[in-house]
């Protein structure tokens, strides 16, 4: 988690897209991407397929030039510097490792590519202390394909990091492994980053996995940056109703905004429903905006108060309970429950009415999209 | 149904399996059999002719293998980044050299080789500084390698591209990734990944050529090949020293086809791994 993290915020940027535009063709993958990556952070590229995450991890790579803008490493303007002169290393998604090499001779790969070759003994030990980190101690003669799917992806990151790049790129490292070894794995990986202090880029699609590994999350949708943030930034101030959906489940309410308080926002949803909250930069009084309420946020009681609701479905998540509720102005919406707020009370059933409520203050108005 | 594919194989290999246990033939007359002996092929290895056949057709089939596999390879990568219609073109062109009939090829092979010689001798002969001294051109094992080779080489383009495109093209990325210039990459991934489809197109280029009747018949010139030297002495008859060299040909080639299949299979096996 990112808490607790010295992350050094004035720190010159170790890699940089400025104005960044990729297209293929007449498909636009990337559009002008500014982005600036500190220097020992876990940074994650979050968004849906197709939205260009890709695109921008391999223009950083060096294996697609921008079309327009640049990249930058380490200062260094690199649209012409080829893949193989760039300080970088990536992992890629289904690991790419030489079939023909055994696990050693992969990790040794980068080393010897090095000129002036490094000596024997060094490229040994540097392969040595590089399978230990990855706890494979021993596996350096075995043949790629008598490893197991994790410990195949040990491997593609022992390849990389022996090198100490500046940056280590992963391309979704975990999509292909199953969801306790993924679990294990991002533990691992984090753990790694810490550890090494070389600054991570990530591709994911998975929120999860972006939200709980990262210092960072750049969120991406159709070729566009849609917000840059922390994780906690991007779930508490979500600035597009977009990030709001991306990012954990959200309620969303269109209606209008009554009054405009410095930051805070009084909006009248359906049904006179009141809504308040704090604003996004940009709105205006008597404006059309969206309140998004996360269903945590919202408490469901039998007392009377509140919004008058009807439930439809129950989800039972372990530690929380799901419930889909419906009210006749607002329509159907999420409202979760934790065991701690229903002890006591018995859960609600489907076709039971209570009421819902929450804290005022707790909605965040958004621009409608 | 069943019948039918039974004659058909009959047919195909019936002959081909007389002349092998005919080889083995202690009698004379290829009529009746007398026993096992091997005594023809012993015969057959120490003819002078059969031989110099014998030399001349490993001469040519390893030099068009060779001149095939080199060129067949560095055509199958160039072939990677073109695509559209050059590349339906080159396509059509790869797989006509494959499917058009020996004879055309050879006919096709003499011809121009023939107007080629007519043209590129005067010029020769006009640049030496002593005409009567100056080299020609002529039929014979060069024109061989060249016609064995041009065709072999769409072979080898074929097997080759196929394990080239059945490449994982992010081993390529990884490699340049981790620093290895283009040429270290070629070196030390690419070519180790297709080196089974290379040697199996080499192997195969091979028989192509050893086995070769129609299109060295028409370039040979006055060079004899092992099957040149078959077909002329089947004129005066069918002797068991003649199923001797057909069965040892037959041996090579079968021998030389399954281990290129193998090498195939096997490559495809470890590249998915
Ligand atoms: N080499 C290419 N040629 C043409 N179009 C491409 C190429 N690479 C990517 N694209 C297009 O660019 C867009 C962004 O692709 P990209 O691979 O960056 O997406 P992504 O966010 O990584 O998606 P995913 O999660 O599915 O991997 C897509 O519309 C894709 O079709
Ligand atoms: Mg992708």
């Amino acid at each position: 988690m990112a808490a607790g993290r010295v992350t050094q915020v004035d720190d010159s940027p170790i890699a940089e897209l400025r104005g960044t535009t990729k297209r293929f063709g007449s498909v636009v993958a990337a559009r002008n991407l500014n982005l600036a990556i500190r220097p020992g952070e876990f940074l994650s590229f979050l968004g849906p397929s197709g939205c260009g995450k890709t695109t921008a991890l391999r223009m950083l790579a060096g294996f697609e030039t921008p079309s327009e803008g640049a990249v930058f490493l380490d200062g260094r303007q690199m649209n012409d510097v080829p893949a193989h002169r760039r300080p970088v290393n990536m992992v890629f998604q289904h690991y790419a490792l030489f079939p023909h090499l055994t696990v050693a001779e992969n990790i040794s790969y980068g080393l010897r590519q090095r000129r002036p070759k490094p000596s024997k003994a060094q490229i040994d030990a540097a392969v040595e202390r590089a399978l230990e980190t990855m706890r494979l101690p021993g596996f350096g003669p075995r043949r790629i394909w008598e490893m197991s799917g994790g410990q195949q992806q040990r491997v593609a990151l022992a390849r990389a990091i022996v090198n100490e790049p500046k940056v280590l790129l992963l391309d979704e490292p975990m999509a292909a492994l199953d969801k306790k070894l993924r679990h294990d794995m991002q533990i691992e990986l984090q753990t790694l980053q810490r550890q090494l202090g070389i600054t991570f880029v990530l591709v994911t699609h998975d929120q999860e996995e972006a939200l709980s590994m990262s210092d960072r999350i750049c969120i991406m949708r159709d070729g566009e940056i849609a917000q840059v943030g922390s994780p906690r930034d991007l779930y508490d101030r979500p600035t597009s109703r977009y990030v709001a959906d991306f990012v954990g489940k959200s309620n969303f309410f269109d209606g209008r905004i009554e009054r405009l308080d410095g930051s805070t926002a009084k909006l009248v949803g359906p049904g006179g429903t009141i809504f308040v909250g704090h604003a996004n930069e940009g709105l205006g009084s008597d404006q059309p905006a969206t309140a998004s309420l996360r269903p945590e946020q919202i408490s469901l009681t039998r007392d009377a108060g509140g919004l008058p609701v009807t439930v439809v479905n129950r989800i039972f998540l372990g530690e929380h309970t799901e419930y889909l509720v419906r009210n006749p102005d607002l329509g159907p919406f999420l409202v979760l429950a934790s065991r701690q707020a229903e002890a006591g009370t018995h859960n609600f059933e489907p076709g039971e009415t209570g009421y819902a409520s929450w804290r005022e203050g707790a909605a965040l108005i958004l621009s409608k999209d | 149904m069943r019948l039918y594919a039974l004659a058909v194989y009959l047919f195909l290999y019936v002959p081909i399996g007389v002349i092998a246990v005919f080889s083995f033939n202690a009698g004379r007359h290829a009529a009746q059999l007398q026993g096992f002996s091997t005594q023809w092929y012993g015969k057959a290895l120490s003819n002078p002719f059969v031989m110099e056949a014998l030399q001349t057709s490993a001469i040519v089939a390893g030099a068009s293998a060779a001149l095939a596999t080199i060129a067949g390879t560095l055509a199958a990568l160039a072939l990677q980044g073109v695509g559209g219609k050059p590349r339906a073109i080159f396509d059509a062109l790869l797989y006509i050299a494959v499917m058009v009939p020996g004879i055309v090829i050879g006919i096709a092979t003499l011809i121009a080789l023939v107007t080629l010689f007519d043209w590129v001798n005067p010029v020769l002969a006009a640049l030496w500084p002593l005409a009567d001294q100056a080299p020609q051109l002529h039929l014979g094992k060069g024109s061989l390698i060249a016609a064995h080779g041009l065709f072999a080489m769409a072979l080898v383009v074929i097997i080759v591209r196929a394990r080239v495109a059945g490449m994982d093209r992010s081993l390529v990325e990884a490699s340049a990734d981790l620093g290895a210039t283009p040429w270290g990459t070629f070196r030390q991934v690419t070519l180790p990944q297709i080196f089974p489809a290379i040697l199996a197109g080499f192997l195969l280029s091979f028989t192509f050529s050893f086995d070769d009747f129609i299109i060295a018949f028409f370039v040979a010139g006055s060079e004899t090949t092992l099957p040149i030297y078959v077909f002329s002495s089947i004129r005066r008859g069918v002797t068991p020293e003649i199923n001797a060299i057909g069965t040892m040909v037959l041996a090579v080639s079968l021998v030389t086809l399954v281990v290129a299949q193998s090498i195939l299979q096997r490559g495809r096996g470890r590249g998915a791994a």
